[in-house]
């Protein structure tokens, strides 16, 4: 079943000595190359092929490699030598044929080089094969649809807002606001209370379903009134009057009224159903600060 | 719902090829699902072969439709992929394929040999192409087409080599029962002829017959069955 070792030792050792080699006459890749070269020329079958006549090609062409100055490698040498040890056994009379004994019983050389010879042929037309698959494969483009953006059933709406996230936007406005503070030296006095924001603020939500955190700030002069703002955002969350939605992460935060899972609350935002919570008891201490 | 046209949909919205056994996953997952219908519960345990026969179904039909993709299974995975007549367009609209140079005759001769033998030494390959491999093994092994699999228990214990999956993926191979004329060059069993061939006069060799294995095999088989 397994292939042996060459049963040939001179081709061993030329494979050590010669490994640093390489010749590539025209485009012989090999002795057996050229051989199945010669053999094509001849336009004769692998099996009929006349190996006396095939040695002297062999070695013409060997000669003309040597006038090229070329390189020959080793291996050429051992096929010329087997070629020409093949040419002299047929020279002699069938009868007188020394039949090979002993070590090389039934080892024809002939027989091991024409099967050699065949079966180098069938993996020459099987990497033939190989290449024409190979530009094949070139023109052949697979389906690679992007990444489908679909989140996998997760619900989005409640995705809540953290109160560091608030906190973070809220700073943000501050910093915002304090750029233009610092210019203007000017002292306002403290005209807003936590009450009346709650009030602008549900009064905005009135008017349209959800409003976006920056443009609760956008008219905010001084940082007082940022606060109450947020602190008065903050309260109507905390009686559920409101929730904070962000639809992705990072994202601008937006606030909408609150799903009406809470007390059936007046829809047209009654003020004085939130004042008479305990609200402001909670929002003051803050706001002095 | 027809098996068929579930993995249909299934393929058309991949990422990637995909196995049998990740199509596999898929059905049971679906099934698994809380609300799952009753169409996938019944495909929970849907067997390998029910599955390769529908895809096989599936890509037998879109051959026969004609259109221009059509359904490969390459290297176990399966997936969708374009004609290649419709190449120049595709060029020229997603871009030339990103692939390395094309090998040489004598890399792809050493390969032939190798995804034939495999596994194979260094050796074996060297006896058949009659020259010295070292080059084109080094080509082959860098491009990961070839891999070592371990030493012989021979003399020397050489290693011996085998193909991998990018072979496969790199000429579109199924697998390697899928190579041209595979089972013609797999460990061809040649035996020696029982006698010393005659030379005729004309010192032609004669053809030895135990190179013509087609027949060979036919007959040996052909003579046994009777007996059975």
């Amino acid at each position: 079943m397994v292939l042996t070792l060459p049963t040939e030792p001179p081709r061993l050792k030329v494979f050590q000595f010669m490994a640093e080699y390489k010749v590539q006459f025209e485009v012989f890749e090999g002795p057996l190359d050229l051989l199945l070269y010669l053999i094509r020329k001849e336009e004769v079958d692998i099996y009929e092929v006349n190996l006396t006549t095939l040695a002297t090609q062999f070695i013409a062409h060997i000669d003309l490699m040597r006038e090229f100055d070329l390189e020959i490698a080793g291996e050429f040498l051992v096929m010329a030598s087997t070629l020409m040890y093949i040419k002299s056994r047929e020279l002699l009379p069938v009868d007188q044929q020394v039949l090979v004994e002993g070590e090389d019983e039934g080892e024809d050389p002939r027989w091991e080089l024409i099967r050699q010879l065949v079966e180098y042929k069938k993996f020459k037309d099987a990497a033939a094969q190989l290449q024409v698959r190979e530009a094949a494969q070139e023109n052949i483009f697979p389906r690679l649809p992007g990444k489908i953006e679909f989140v996998a059933e997760t619900p989005a709406i409640p995705s809540g807002v953290s109160i560091f996230e608030l906190l973070n936007a809220v700073n943000v406005v501050l910093q915002r606001l304090a750029k233009v503070e610092s210019a203007s030296r000017e002292i306002y006095e403290d005209k807003w209370t936590v009450s009346e924001k709650i009030e602008h603020v549900l009064a905005v939500l009135n008017s349209r379903p959800s409003v976006r955190f920056d443009e609760l700030f956008e008219n905010a002069s001084s940082r007082t009134e940022v606060i109450c703002t947020f602190l008065a955002l903050l309260e109507l969350i905390r009686l559920k009057q409101l929730a904070c939605t962000q639809p992705e992460p990072f994202d601008e935060i937006e606030i909408c009224r609150a799903p009406a899972v809470a007390a059936p609350a007046p829809p047209s935002g009654e003020l004085p159903f939130v004042l008479e919570n305990p609200a402001p008891a909670n929002t003051t201490p803050p706001h002095s600060v | 719902m027809e098996l068929k046209f579930i993995l249909e949909s299934l393929l058309f919205s991949a990422q990637k090829p995909m196995s049998v056994k990740e199509l596999r996953d898929v059905f049971a997952t679906a099934a698994a699902a809380e609300e799952a219908e009753e169409a996938a519960q019944a495909l929970k345990k849907v067997k390998d072969d029910d599955v390769v026969a529908a895809l096989e179904m599936l890509a037998s039909e879109h051959e026969a439709a004609a259109r221009s993709y059509r359904l490969v299974c390459v290297a176990g995975s399966w997936q969708f992929v374009t004609q290649p007549e419709f190449s120049p367009w595709l060029k020229a609209f997603v871009g030339v394929k990103v692939r390395p140079s094309r090998l040489s005759q004598p890399a792809l001769e050493t390969l032939a040999i190798i995804a034939y033998r495999q596994p194979v030494t260094r050796a074996e390959v060297e006896q058949i192409r009659g020259v010295n491999i070292d080059g084109t093994l080094q080509t082959l092994l860098e491009r990961s087409l070839v891999e070592s699999v371990g030493r012989a228990e021979v003399v020397g214990r050489p290693q011996i080599y085998s193909t991998t999956p990018i072979f496969l993926e790199y000429f579109g191979l199924r697998g390697l029962e899928d190579l041209p004329a595979a089972d013609e060059l797999r460990r061809i069993v040649i035996e020696k002829p029982p006698e010393p061939l005659t030379v005729d006069p004309g010192l032609a060799t004669a053809a030895p017959e135990q190179l013509m294995l087609e027949k060979t095999e036919v007959g040996g088989g052909a003579a046994e069955t009777p007996q059975s």
